[in-house]
């Protein structure tokens, strides 16, 4: 019984088989490098669905929380550490924790193990979620939209500006990522068929944390602070730590999606950064039914996928604009809120658990 | 034992009004206490002191002998104290079992990571969060309305399911804010019965109310709060006929 939550997810996974296996034998399978990013760029936009659709907090931030992640994994990567090498990359040398590649030139390059890369990104991000949200969070209205806005600016001129992030070029020569054995996160087209799995494995992922978290008793506190703060705080929930805490939540999926896509893409430039990209996330989330975790997928690998293959031409950004208000306007409970299950939240909680 | 209730020498101020000034009254356990007064009396002012949902200037308020007062508003429900508002304040997209269900919040435990990773632990506190607040809307005759979405709830049906919802925290005490206001007069008398019986179930009631009928009808203890501050405490036969409460309410004439 509980299982039959994770139907839409088995489903999921088997489409993602559906569509590999007909590509490829299309000999089409170039678009599983799109797909991949696309599903990545999802990734983010549902961690945002748990923040603005069902706790109803605004974010204009969340592409500088996937470039805090996209970054690190960046820096991390391309620092050698056989140049000068210090005490702590001594000491992190003897832990195993250090890996080596030859770059373009045949030059020996020693350096961080991604997965500790990674520990950085949640760690960094985290600290970056309190800085912004401890003061906010506990004001109603808009503050953490505008805490958010100004935090993805900062973040976009902080990586614009500073030579070590790479300025305007940004970070180019990014290993692969591996994570076991012969997976890896890697951009190349030997890696391309194996990265569509790891990416759709990790949105799958994702869709069955979140599909669990707004089932349960936190997702319903979330959807009780959205809807009224008073009466949410009257029935004991602490409305502040509910807001942090699927806050950080949403900026962590949002830094990790960012980590692994730059590992795949090779590099991150600060155009990952800009308020326009956060617009972007925000006009899925919108377009995909506000507090509807699978609308939200599905527009966000569709919507990014034809950006991606230039269907919008140089009108990229502004078609998202666009979305953004016709969704606003015509149908501000979005898109997705007439069709079946499963793609549809239910309104009572949820008969499948029952 | 101490009182449930204690309110000590309370005072609070909104600019140059004084709205409560050195209020005490106690609220016995097991009681239904109604706080009354023409309107701007203080009484709405107190409640939310009480609730949490505003701090005194001045002066104590204590649960069970322990000082509450200036906690915030999901610290004091966590204690067992819960309220209902003026307008009745429904999450309006959620159904109403699922109201009654965020009603059991201080009851359960799972937190985001249980939330996220939905260990079985939580499966069981999930079926009995389910099972207890089904339990309540059968007692409250709404088991029907279950699966409706709460804002589409007649304003009597809507009235009755944030009492389900104040209900499914299993209080100690229940703060009633004018339960009454806007319902017709068998809604009223349905009201009188349910709060006799939630009584009965031992929780405590302090109710604030303008329909001095019900007030008097369903109480066994009054204050009386005028300009602030406590005018007469009593038994509602003793309110009823005495002197200074007919005048505040109905004027000098009639004194």
């Amino acid at each position: 019984m509980e299982g039959r939550r994770y139907i839409p997810i088995v489903l999921l996974l088997l489409a993602a088989v559906g569509v590999q296996l007909t590509l490829s034998a299309c000999d089409a399978a170039y678009y599983l490098t799109q797909l991949t990013m696309s599903l990545y760029y999802a990734i983010v936009a549902v961690g945002l669905s748990l923040l603005m659709g069902y706790a109803g907090q605004v974010s204009l931030g969340h592409a500088g929380f996937f470039a805090i992640g996209g970054y690190t994994a960046a820096v991390l990567a391309t620092r050698n550490l056989a140049v000068e090498p210090g005490a702590m990359a001594r000491a992190l040398g003897a832990m195993g924790l250090l890996l080596q590649r030859e770059d373009l030139y045949g030059q020996t390059i020693v350096y961080l193990s991604p997965w500790v890369s990674l520990a950085a990104a949640i760690l960094l991000t985290s600290a970056v979620a309190c800085v912004i949200g401890v003061p906010v969070i506990r004001l109603k209205g808009h503050y953490l939209a505008m805490a958010t806005l100004g935090f993805g600016l900062i973040v976009y001129y902080t990586v614009l500006g500073a030579p070590g992030l790479g300025e305007a070029d940004g970070f180019s020569d990014v290993p692969g990522f591996r994570l076991a054995g012969p997976l890896e996160v890697n951009g190349r087209s030997a890696f391309r068929v194996q990265n569509f799995y790891i990416a759709c494995v990790l949105a799958a992922g994702v869709m069955a944390l979140g599909g669990n978290l707004v089932r349960s008793r936190m997702g319903r506190a979330l959807r009780a602070v959205h809807e009224g703060e008073e009466a949410a705080q009257s029935l004991g929930i602490h409305v502040a730590r509910a807001k942090f805490g699927v806050f950080l939540l949403s900026a962590l999926i949002a830094a990790v999606a960012g980590f692994f896509l730059t590992h795949y893409n090779g590099g991150i430039g600060p155009s990952e950064a800009t308020a326009l990209k956060s617009v972007r996330y925000l006009a899925i989330v919108a377009v995909g039914g506000m507090a509807n975790l699978w609308g939200t997928l599905i527009m966000g690998v569709g919507l990014n996928f034809l950006s991606l293959r230039g269907a919008f031409g140089s009108f990229d950004d502004a078609v998202f604009g666009v979305i953004l208000i016709a969704v606003m306007v015509l149908a501000p409970e979005g898109v997705f809120r007439r069709l079946p299950w499963p793609f549809r939240r239910k309104g009572g909680d949820d008969a499948a658990a029952a | 034992m101490p009182p449930l209730l204690e309110v000590r020498g309370l005072n609070r101020r909104f600019g140059g009004l004084h709205a409560v000034r050195d209020l005490e009254f106690d609220v016995e356990e097991g009681r239904i206490q109604a706080l009354i007064g023409p309107n701007g009396a203080g009484k709405s002012t107190v409640f939310n002191m009480i609730a949490g949902a505003l701090s005194p200037d001045g002066g104590d308020i204590l649960y069970r002998g322990a000082r509450i007062t200036g906690r915030a508003a999901h610290a004091v429900a966590a204690m067992g104290i819960a309220r209902t508002f003026q307008t009745t304040r429904l999450f309006p997209q959620m159904t109403v079992l699922e109201n009654v269900q965020v009603g059991r919040h201080i009851r359960s435990s799972a937190g985001f990571l249980a939330g996220l990773f939905h260990p079985p632990w939580s499966w069981r506190e999930e079926r009995e969060i389910r099972r207890s607040a089904m339990e309540t809307l059968e007692k409250l005759g709404l088991a029907a309305l279950a699966g409706t979405t709460a804002g589409t709830l007649s304003f009597g049906q809507q009235r009755l399911a944030e009492f389900a919802r104040a209900l499914a925290m299993e209080p100690n005490l229940l703060l009633l804010d004018e339960p009454a206001a806007g319902l017709n007069m068998h809604e009223t008398a349905a009201l009188a019965t349910l709060l006799t019986r939630i009584r009965e179930w031992g929780i405590t009631i302090l109710i604030v109310e303008h329909d001095m009928s019900l007030v008097m009808d369903i109480s066994d203890h009054i204050v009386v709060l005028n300009q602030g501050a406590k005018l007469r405490e009593g038994r509602p036969a003793e309110i009823q006929r005495d002197p200074e409460v007919i005048r505040i309410y109905l004027g000098d004439d009639h004194a």
